[in-house]
């Protein structure tokens, strides 16, 4: 029967112990309210991190677009089909479904399908229809992916000028690269959670954040006159047998450039294609080398020797200052002597007593070395600098290289001598074409480019490109001066093969010898414009080792005829009326 | 069975006015239920991927469940006196089946060998288990016979000494360092209990508590970690969890990241993500967590609370049982379930080095609810031979 000894002794023990106990969770539950309220944001942030999955969703690049609104880089929409085996109700309809729209074997399909795996891709690059037509049957299983991908509808078309992207759609060269922030976008995100095995927990749902397509890019090049100037210039190098032909078209009053041609040029949507019969013995350096070399873009990346064309600068110099006028006399007995050097015409019988207009005309080196030597070293070098040339010209195109000339310090009268004439130093065509605008359209050095304007995707103005101008390069009426001279030359003088029937064309021919001199390589180039007294469009041809004849007048001042031919009256420029020759 | 029948008719006139505790069968019942549908919540992802069903680990534990009622059930309905006979066998019994795990009737699973299987049913049980319980049977009785002697210090001193071999042995043979701590924790609050002293316990807890300061302080310190065990590890791990996370840190932080995601109102039931394999085998020790996750803040203060009624009826049982062996034995069972849930929430909070330890009636675990319901069935059994209006 129940003691009745120390029992209320006892009963305080166990209250003891009980009350312990309450305490011991008490404390416990202070901790537990420290944990899941006041720590909780630290922990909930890394329990997400830890849960969450990124995906990425691509954001549609912005096109490029021609100065008339051609599309000259797009994105083709492809998809990627693929089947979810676990969510197939009926294989056989998929199977059959699937060989239908994608023609592909029964075989081939039904290995995809019956695979046991979470995810099977069955084709990529599927075009957006049938990717379409695909998810309209909405039979559970299959799955179609969008993707985009660079597409440039005229493949070869101012390849080096465009440009091409890479796998994640980032550019690689040329406008892709420079525009390249206003093309991107912003990639859109998928969140999902996962287990600890990384296996999306379906039930969970996911976070989407949309991408943001990148900005249409309207640039200033005509599809109508690249594609002209293309044809032409493939036409010289095949007649010419020539290793490359470059032709740029711009226009002098504000740097727009309407055509920028390299031939050969190269398949921006195989830009990775080597040509035929080689590659297959190259190392990856190799192939990687002679890629660079096939997506040089010659107009900008590369300089060479003007030779004559560079007169023009010379002359305006010369001008400018003072030291000659269009009526000064020079005589030209074949040569020049500067210092102990004598310096050759490339007429060896001399071009006797002439103005300067002739010598223009004649394109006679004595007495264009006569004006330089008249203008002195540092005159001269002042103009040089003057006019830009020691400066690049900040065209919008990536790698422009820059002028390669004398120090002032290291230059004698013989150097004097050959720059005045364009050798001993070199440039690029970019450069030329700047600066001979700079000299005919009254004194301004404009920015050549291509870049105008972008648009948004929903066809927001985002941005409007200005350029710098730099005004008083040469006074106004230099630049009237130049223009009559260089129509001279085309009218009457060296530059004949450059007329065009109807127009006033200015221009100024180049037959430059390549270093080393003696190895009978020339480039053949000619720069002309048009109207001459109101400069609309200005067009330099440079053909790189011609065959046969290879007199700049000859080969390159066609090539701008036939140019301006077409591309004049297209552009709305008005004839002139055939003035009556006295 | 001949004496339960005579103590029926003896007692049949009289039964009415004795008492039932209903309120604590509630709580059991319901903490059981709730540990179910947790048990299913936390292990099904894990199940379907491991066994292709979400339900196995639910299944696995109803019928232990079942089990478990059947036996508190028949323990209730037999006089808990009835044992006192028994507890000497009892204690030598449960001593000597530690070692049995090192047999080939031992199992070994979780890379400890902590299991002995019976033969033909396929159900293993945890000698650590069983001595939990015969300690309780065994000191209770140890104490009534010891009487006045355990006023002196040498009765103390023996009564404790009786208590370590258990712990030792559950330490050392089974390498179960959390069990050998519970079982000698019932111990000590079962003689605290039965002695009038204070001083003593004060002295040794005191001791207890310097020397567990000291360890700790010396592992804080040490320059050599590649020289600690797993223990010393864990211990590190305790204090910055973070710069463990790969190692012995990894659960402590996922039951941290757990908790902390539940916030006030949790995610609701089911919608755990620690548990999609971030928390391995989320249905164990670290259930708490995932009840923390899903149920906030709210649904943790109700499940101590939970515990906190659960302790509460135990000692009212005990303050009014009919004799000191049946205070004790309820004291013990108070005690056995107090040290588990206290240590349990510790280790999943981190406020205690990690250690596993299971929480009573809710985490998985057959041979655990068998034998807590064995306990919870003496108790009920304590209860019923209190006459109502001896009741305080």
């Amino acid at each position: 029967m129940p003691e009745i000894h120390n029992k209320i002794a006892h009963r305080k023990k166990i209250l003891t112990v009980f009350l312990c106990c309450g305490l011991a969770l008490v404390g416990l539950f202070v901790r537990l309210v420290y944990l899941m309220i006041f720590e909780a944001d630290y922990y909930a942030e890394k329990a997400t991190q830890l849960h969450e999955r990124e995906r990425s969703i691509k954001a549609a690049r912005g096109r490029i677009l021609d100065r008339t609104g051609e599309v000259l880089a797009d994105n083709r929409t492809v998809c990627t089909i693929s089947v979810i085996h676990n969510q197939i109700q009926d294989p056989e309809a998929v199977i059959e479904m699937l060989c239908r729209e994608l023609g592909l074997s029964e075989e081939y399909v039904r290995a995809r399908v019956e695979k046991y795996s979470s995810m099977e891709r069955v084709k990529s690059n599927v075009d957006k229809s049938v990717g379409d037509r695909i998810r309209e049957y909405e039979i559970p299983g299959v799955k179609v992916d969008e993707d985009y991908k660079r597409y440039y509808p005229y493949g070869e078309l101012a390849s080096k000028v465009l440009g091409f992207t890479g796998g994640d759609n980032q550019g690689i060269i040329g406008l892709e690269v420079i525009y390249e922030k206003y093309l991107q976008g912003e990639p859109g995100k998928i969140l999902t959670m996962t287990d600890a095995r990384g296996i999306e927990v379906e039930a969970a749902g996911e976070r989407r954040i949309e991408p943001v397509s990148g900005s249409d890019l309207y640039i200033s090049l005509d599809r109508n006159i690249q594609t002209y100037a293309t044809q032409l210039a493939y036409q010289a190098m095949e007649t010419k047998q020539a290793q490359g032909v470059s032709i740029l078209v711009m226009n002098p009053q504000n740097g727009e450039i309407y055509a920028m041609v390299n031939v050969p040029e190269f398949d921006l949507n195989d830009p990775y294609a080597l040509p035929e019969g080689t590659g297959e013995n190259l190392s990856q350096e190799e192939q990687q080398n002679l890629l660079n070399q096939i997506w040089r873009n010659g107009c900008i990346n590369d300089t060479y020797e003007p030779g004559s064309t560079f007169k023009i600068i010379t002359a305006a110099a010369g001008l400018e200052q003072g030291v000659i006028t269009p009526q000064s006399q020079f005589s030209c007995p074949g040569f020049i002597m500067v210092e102990d050097r004598k310096i050759r015409c490339h007429k060896v019988g001399g071009h006797g007593g002439q103005d300067f207009i002739h010598c223009m005309m004649n394109s006679c080196n004595p007495a264009l070395i006569s004006v330089g030597l008249l203008l002195g070293v540092d005159t001269y070098y002042d103009y040089f600098s003057r006019f830009g040339l020691l400066t690049k010209t900040g065209v919008d195109l990536p790698g422009e290289a820059g002028t390669i000339m004398h120090n002032k310090e290291n230059m004698g009268l013989v150097e004097l001598a050959t720059v005045s004439f364009g050798q001993s130093f070199q440039i690029t065509p970019i450069q030329l074409v700047t600066t001979a605008s700079s000299i005919i359209n009254g004194g301004r050095r404009v920015t050549p480019h291509f870049g105008v304007k972008v648009v948004d995707a929903q066809g927001n103005m985002v941005e409007s490109f200005s350029y710098p101008v730099t005004g008083n390069i040469v006074s106004e009426g230099t630049s009237a001066t130049m223009r009559e001279i260089l129509e001279m030359v085309v009218k009457e003088g060296s530059g004949k093969n450059g007329k065009v029937e109807g127009y006033r064309v200015g221009g100024k021919t180049a037959t430059s010898q390549t270093l080393p001199r003696g190895s009978g390589r020339y480039i053949s180039s000619f720069i002309g414009f048009a109207p001459a007294d109101n400069p609309q469009v200005i067009a330099v041809a440079i053909v790189n080792t011609p065959q046969g004849v290879y007199y700049g007048g000859q080969v390159a001042a066609p090539i701008i005829r036939q140019l301006f031919e077409n591309i004049l009256p297209y552009m709305g420029i008005e004839q002139t009326p055939p003035e009556n020759e006295s | 069975m001949a004496e339960r029948s005579r103590d029926r008719k003896k007692r049949k006139k009289e039964q009415t006015e004795y008492f039932f505790d209903y309120s604590l069968l509630f709580v059991v019942l319901f903490l059981m239920g709730f540990g179910l549908v947790m048990i299913y919540s936390a292990s099904s992802y894990e199940a379907q991927q491991d066994f292709g069903s979400g339900t196995y680990y639910l299944r696995k534990q109803l019928v232990a469940d079942i089990l478990g009622l059947v036996v508190m059930m028949v323990m209730a309905n037999i006089p808990y006196r009835f044992w006192q006979r028994f507890t000497t066998l009892a204690y030598f019994a449960s001593l000597a089946l530690i070692p049995v795990v090192l047999t080939p009737l031992g199992v070994e699973s979780h890379g400890a060998r902590r299991w002995v299987g019976i033969p033909g049913i396929g159900f293993n049980i945890q000698p650590a288990e069983v001595a939990k319980t015969c300690m309780i049977l065994f000191l209770a009785n140890m104490v009534c016979l010891m009487g006045k002697k355990l006023r002196t210090a040498k009765g103390l001193a023996v009564l404790i000494a009786l208590s370590v071999p258990h712990s030792l042995a559950v330490w050392k043979i089974t390498d179960n360092m959390s069990s050998a701590i519970i079982i000698l924790g019932i111990a000590m609050l079962m003689i605290f209990v039965a002695t009038p002293d204070y001083k003593r316990f004060v002295i040794m807890g005191a001791a207890a508590a310097a020397v567990v300061i000291g360890i700790v302080w010396a592992i804080f310190n040490t320059t050599i970690i590649e020289k600690l065990d797993f223990r010393g590890e864990r211990i590190l791990a305790w204090r910055d969890p973070e710069a463990f996370a790969q190692g012995k840190g990894f659960q402590t932080l996922q039951a941290l990241y757990a908790i902390g995601s539940g916030g006030i109102w949790g995610k609701g039931l089911g919608q755990s993500m620690q548990k999609l394999d971030f928390i391995p085998e989320a249905q164990n020790d670290m259930i708490f967590s995932i009840i923390c996750e899903e149920l906030g803040l709210f649904g943790a203060i109700a499940i101590i609370l939970m515990f906190i009624m659960l302790l509460w009826r135990m000692m009212i049982v005990a303050n009014n049982a009919p004799d000191l062996f049946g205070a004790l034995l309820v004291v013990g069972v108070m005690g056995h379930i107090a040290i588990q849930v206290i240590l349990n929430i510790a280790v999943v909070t981190n406020t205690i080095p990690n250690t596993g330890i299971s929480l009573p009636f809710i985490s998985y675990g057959g041979s655990s609810v068998l034998f807590l319901m064995a306990e919870i069935g003496l108790v009920l059994s304590v209860a019923k031979r209190i006459q109502l209006r001896e009741l305080v």
